[in-house]
């Protein structure tokens, strides 16, 4: 039974232009005819309205895609460059400050060992001038003591002088005197 | 005279013989004709037409290309203009723009190469109306326009024109035909391989024609076969056998829907990129 269906199948296939309508194998020029036109206007249709607007859009999402993972790399690749560089320039800053840190704490330090030398100095220079016009004082006082010294006794001179006149007593004695002074 | 007529004999009486649990019913499913099937509901009958002597009337399977093609249109410029709102594809677009990026991604760039953007319209076209033939085709009360060698031989004239003027185009007439014979070929073979290769340009077309018509076909085929089974029987019991296979079958012709779609749309690029780049 089975075969003898399969058997009517292969025959009916096989036998073209048997019913009305044509075989199964039997192209048909009106069909052909419809699907040439539908075929060509889908193509044309589709393509102007759908494929073209479709395909641009696709590329145009998967260029934007491109674009902007090539865009994070890029950005990532300048973040690293700036934070090397900012790593980099803190380092250098640390050390420059360093630097001037040790630079004023040696100028502190002279400053102060060459005020101190200063003033060391000038503290000397005032003793010495003191001392120098301590001297110069001591000097004048003296010269004014000697010369007071000599009125003083010019004077006790003349009053003993006065209570016994005797010119020539007077003038040995005052002679003596004034030897004796000008000896001292 | 003798042969044709004794091959007609055994038709003649199987037809008779199953005159009621059919058998020829069976192609009048799978084959053209001028009515739209709704049985047992009834049929539709259309118009018949004529232009200069050649009958173009609206048969079945002209009526369901038009639905597939107006289905794909639809579809199609419902995509355009969702991807006109947003670049974004969702749901209903995503569906369709992974067939799109199949058709672009995995056949036409690998197997054409420089310059298939072309032919992409082309080849998209040809991929999305033979979808949806093969799946309008798997729907109760509809008929398959792909499972016809008139449709698939027109489809496989158009890529064989297509490949052959874009050979043309990118070759030149004498450029290309020159390279349809291989290089290194002795003197003394060259007027069998001119032969030879000139067939073979042919056999393309002709291959693609037969291979869709056939795949498209032999399912239905089955599929009804095992149906009738049950008639020819004559008893419910086989149902439980006829079934289940005839289900299976149609879950094969569902995937077969799918890979004649793509086979053709494939086997078409290749021929493209063979005529385009004929050096590789």
């Amino acid at each position: 039974m089975i075969a003898n269906i399969l058997f009517a199948v292969v025959a009916l296939i096989v036998s073209e232009g048997e019913s009305a309508e044509g075989g199964l194998l039997s192209v048909n020029g009106g069909l052909a005819f419809w699907t040439v036109v539908t075929f060509l206007l889908l193509v044309l249709l589709l393509s102007k309205f759908a494929w073209k607007p479709i395909l641009s859009v696709l590329k145009q999402r998967e260029d934007a895609i491109k674009d902007s993972l090539e865009q994070a790399d890029k950005a990532k690749e300048e973040a690293k460059k700036i934070l090397a560089e900012n790593q980099n320039n803190l380092a250098k800053a640390e050390e420059e400050s360093k630097k001037i840190i040790e630079q004023s704490r040696q100028f502190a330090e002279n400053l102060k060992e060459q005020i101190l030398k200063e003033s060391k100095e000038q503290a000397q220079k005032l003793i010495a001038d003191a001392a120098e016009e301590i001297e110069r004082k001591k000097n004048t006082a003296f010269d004014e003591l000697k010369n007071q010294i000599a009125d003083i006794s010019i004077k006790a001179a003349e009053k003993i002088l006065k209570e016994n006149l005797d010119a020539e007593k007077n003038k040995k004695l005052v002679d003596k005197y004034i030897s004796d002074i000008s000896k001292n | 005279m003798i042969d044709s007529t004794t091959a007609v004999i055994p038709v003649d009486s199987v037809k008779t013989v199953h005159s009621e649990s059919g058998s020829d019913w069976i192609l009048h499913h799978v084959m053209d004709g001028n009515y739209l099937d709704f049985s047992p509901l009834g049929k539709v009958y259309l118009p018949h037409l004529q232009l200069f002597g050649l009958d173009i009337s609206v048969t079945r399977h002209v009526v369901f290309m038009w639905l597939g093609a107006i289905l794909l249109f639809i579809v199609m410029t419902r995509i355009a203009k969702a991807y006109k709102s947003s670049v974004i594809p969702k749901g209903f677009t995503n569906f369709w723009e992974v067939f799109i990026l199949f058709v672009r991604d995995e056949i036409a760039r690998p197997t054409i190469g420089k310059g298939f953007e072309k032919f992409l319209p082309y080849l998209l076209t040809v991929f999305f109306f033979i979808l949806f033939g093969n799946f309008l085709g798997l729907i109760p009360f509809s008929a398959t326009f792909t499972s016809n060698i008139s449709v698939t031989a027109t489809m496989a004239i158009f890529t064989f024109l297509v490949f052959v003027f874009g050979g043309v185009r990118s070759n030149g007439v004498f450029g290309y035909f020159k390279g349809l014979i291989p290089h290194g070929v002795p003197i003394f073979l060259l007027p069998i391989m001119a032969v030879v290769e000139l067939l073979g340009l042919f056999t393309k077309p002709f291959a693609l024609a037969i291979r869709l018509f056939a795949n498209m076909t032999a399912g239905h085929i089955v599929i009804y076969a095992l149906i009738s089974l049950i008639f020819v029987m004559q008893s419910i019991g086989w149902a439980g056998l006829a079934i289940p296979l005839a289900l299976f079958i149609y879950m094969l012709e569902i995937l077969v829907a799918l890979i004649q779609a793509y086979i053709f749309t494939m086997l078409s690029s290749l021929f493209i990129g063979m005529a385009v780049h004929q050096d590789h």
